[in-house]
């Protein structure tokens, strides 16, 4: 099936809309400024509004089902948060407005600050960077100046795991740095060995992802951190799958010196194509001064009578702006409401359900999906898409034929260390029925993969598109736009 | 699965053949299986260019993946295959023929001893899986 494009279903004369006569003298434009055609679709309102509820509906989205995509923390949103981020005093405030008008937003940034801060451990928030990327970017150049700040400049290295998230290298070569890459251990842990061997006075920092990306919490995280600070270095902790430690670990308590956040993560705002993203950054105090400018701040204490008065404040060393304005605002409402929602109690339980799902699922699947690195796994798991009796079916296969059985594929490929790695993260918003639908699925799978291999091979067979050329679309970057003239 | 005899390997799965002082470099045929697709081949040293063990010399990059190609041992660079960026698909079909990637005059013959024979990366390939 292939649906028409909005020229397709373009009609001569067509109209959605009908222009008034004008009321003033007529003139015409110079006919050098003139165009021969202008070619745009003719068609009413309701063909407009037809076509584009239909391409909706096509769609699958967190809203329509599982959607168990590894480290990037799927979970559903609450529409609570979206009636809240609708009221007139948030949603209809400008950016450049006086602070005095706009006391309830910096109240509530400076809530977020204050409540991201005693979430993971650390003393000072930046609720800047517009996503979990920019949120490394801040950080890698918060490292960068602090090193530079004491006239250390021979640190030019930055450590990245194996089982990192593949921005943490981006980020670090995007900031000037050399990276060097760590092997994992048997376990799924840093290479204790190998970091203690590539550890000395050139090493900036190290990029730890911790869970990592084969949802295993590093054993020896006290120690890869003393480390890499006995040897100078500062600890990058990539919050990404913060979903697996809310009120159970503080990140700063163990000793990682920034961490971003990332609110379409962990606190349930829009994630993947829903909505901006959202990447806060979290120091310890010694690095508090080079957050980005502005923070929100009380300027002004509370008094007996009066609300504190907040406005912005620039930290001393500030590494200067990561983006206009304030961030994100509107996705500071969302995750300030759902933090709220829950509270300390409910933000614990939020990770408890997500290691308890991740964990029933790898139960009801591990004996069928082999799991390289055999640990209890945290809110993610990695297995492998791939058996050696049947060398023809590939992870890619059964992420396709997934789609038949009405669920969105799990992330593949990646964590690279794992073969036909297949990354699987339910979140805690799903049900136990839910979970059971999709191992079941899993399990016919596996089935099919022996009894009729051409099912997945072919699949999906269900979806508006069948399998697309990846190939193709890898090597003829062409994007064409049909337009009525080009024929 | 490929492993020609006269080939000497690296744990990274780049081979390099010695004619003399020259070496030719290009990634295994384990290497472009495991890969799948290749997409998308990017030299990234020129000729006359000296390179050291271990620099950087391509970006091989595939459906799946993207990875890097290092040379095991130092030289001079004397020549780099040009074909390989309008037909990647070269490493699938032919990976230790016409996808070789690089050419170099040898710099220091003993960083060769550290590389395995056909048999050693035989057996290295079979316990990585399949």
């Amino acid at each position: 099936m292939t649906e028409p494009t909005i020229y397709e279903l373009s009609s001569a004369g067509r109209t959605g809309v009908r222009f008034p006569e004008p009321d003033v003298p007529l003139t015409h434009l110079p006919q050098s400024l003139m165009r021969e055609v202008l070619p745009l679709p003719e068609l009413s309102e309701v063909d407009v509004i037809r076509h584009f509820t239909h391409l909706s509906s096509l769609n699958y989205c967190i809203d329509s089902g599982l959607y168990p995509l590894g480290s990037c923390t799927m979970k559903y949103n609450p529409k609570i948060n979206e009636e809240i981020a609708r009221l007139e005093g948030f949603a209809y405030t400008h950016p450049l407005q006086p602070e005095s008008t706009i006391q309830g937003n910096l109240a509530l940034m400076y809530d977020l600050q204050e409540t991201l801060k005693e979430i993971a451990g650390f003393a000072a928030v930046t609720l800047q960077p517009a996503a979990g990327a920019q949120g490394e970017f801040t950080g890698v150049m918060i490292i960068r100046d602090y090193h530079r700040s004491r006239g250390d400049a021979k640190r030019t290295k930055i450590l990245i795991p194996d089982s990192a998230h593949g921005t943490n290298p981006a980020t670090s070569a995007m900031s000037g740095f050399e990276v060097v890459p760590l092997p994992s251990d048997a376990r799924g842990n840093v290479d204790l060995a190998k970091l203690r061997e590539v550890c000395d006075d050139t090493v900036a920092g190290l990029m730890l992802t911790n869970p990592n990306t084969l949802g295993l919490f590093d054993e020896n995280v006290i120690e890869v951190i003393n480390i890499v600070h006995q040897a100078g270095g500062l600890v990058y902790g990539d919050g990404a799958n913060l979903n697996a430690l809310l009120g159970i670990v503080r990140p700063g308590d163990l000793g990682i010196d920034i961490m971003h956040f990332n609110l379409h993560k962990t606190f349930s705002t829009p994630h993947g194509g829903g909505g901006p993203g959202s990447g806060p950054v979290g120091v310890s105090a010694h690095l508090a001064d080079f957050l980005p400018t502005p923070l929100v701040g009380i300027v002004e204490k509370a008094t007996a009578d009066l609300p504190p008065l907040y406005g912005f404040i620039k930290p001393p060393k500030t590494i200067g702006r990561v983006k206009s304005f304030f961030g994100q605002f509107g996705m500071f409402v969302r995750a300030y409401t759902y933090i709220r929602m829950h509270g300390p109690e409910g933000l614990r339980k939020v990770s408890e359900y997500a290691v308890l799902n991740a964990n029933y699922l790898l139960a009801k699947m591990g004996d069928v999906y082999h799991l390289p690195y055999k640990r209890t796994c945290m809110h993610e798991f990695v297995v492998e898409g791939c058996w050696p009796d049947i060398p023809e079916i590939h992870a890619l296969d059964i992420a396709k034929r997934l789609m038949d059985y009405k669920f969105h594929p799990p992330t593949n490929y990646f964590p690279l260390i794992v073969h036909e790695a297949l990354m699987i993260e339910p979140t805690e918003t799903e049900s136990k029925q839910s979970l059971d639908a999709f191992a079941e699925a899993m399990l016919a799978i596996a089935k099919e993969a022996r009894e009729t291999p051409e099912l997945l091979k072919e699949a999906p067979h269900d979806t508006p598109i069948g399998r697309l050329d990846e190939v193709k679309a890898a090597k003829e970057l062409v994007l064409c736009c049909w337009l009525p003239d080009d024929k | 699965m490929n492993v020609p005899e006269n080939l000497k390997y690296t744990h990274a799965d780049e081979w390099l053949s010695i004619d003399g002082n020259i070496a030719t470099l290009g990634v295994t045929d384990y290497a472009q299986d495991q890969l799948s697709d290749i997409v998308f081949v990017e030299i990234t040293v020129e000729k006359g260019e000296t390179v050291k063990k271990l620099a950087h010399v391509a970006t091989i990059e595939s459906v799946k993946a993207a990875a890097d190609v290092n040379s095991p041992i130092s030289g001079k660079i004397t020549d780099i295959n040009e074909s390989l960026s309008n037909t990647p698909e070269l490493v699938n079909n032919d990976p230790f023929g016409q996808a070789w990637m690089v050419k170099f005059e040898i710099t220091d013959p003993s960083e060769l001893t550290s590389l395995m024979d056909a048999k050693a990366y035989a057996d290295y390939c079979s316990t990585r899986g399949h």
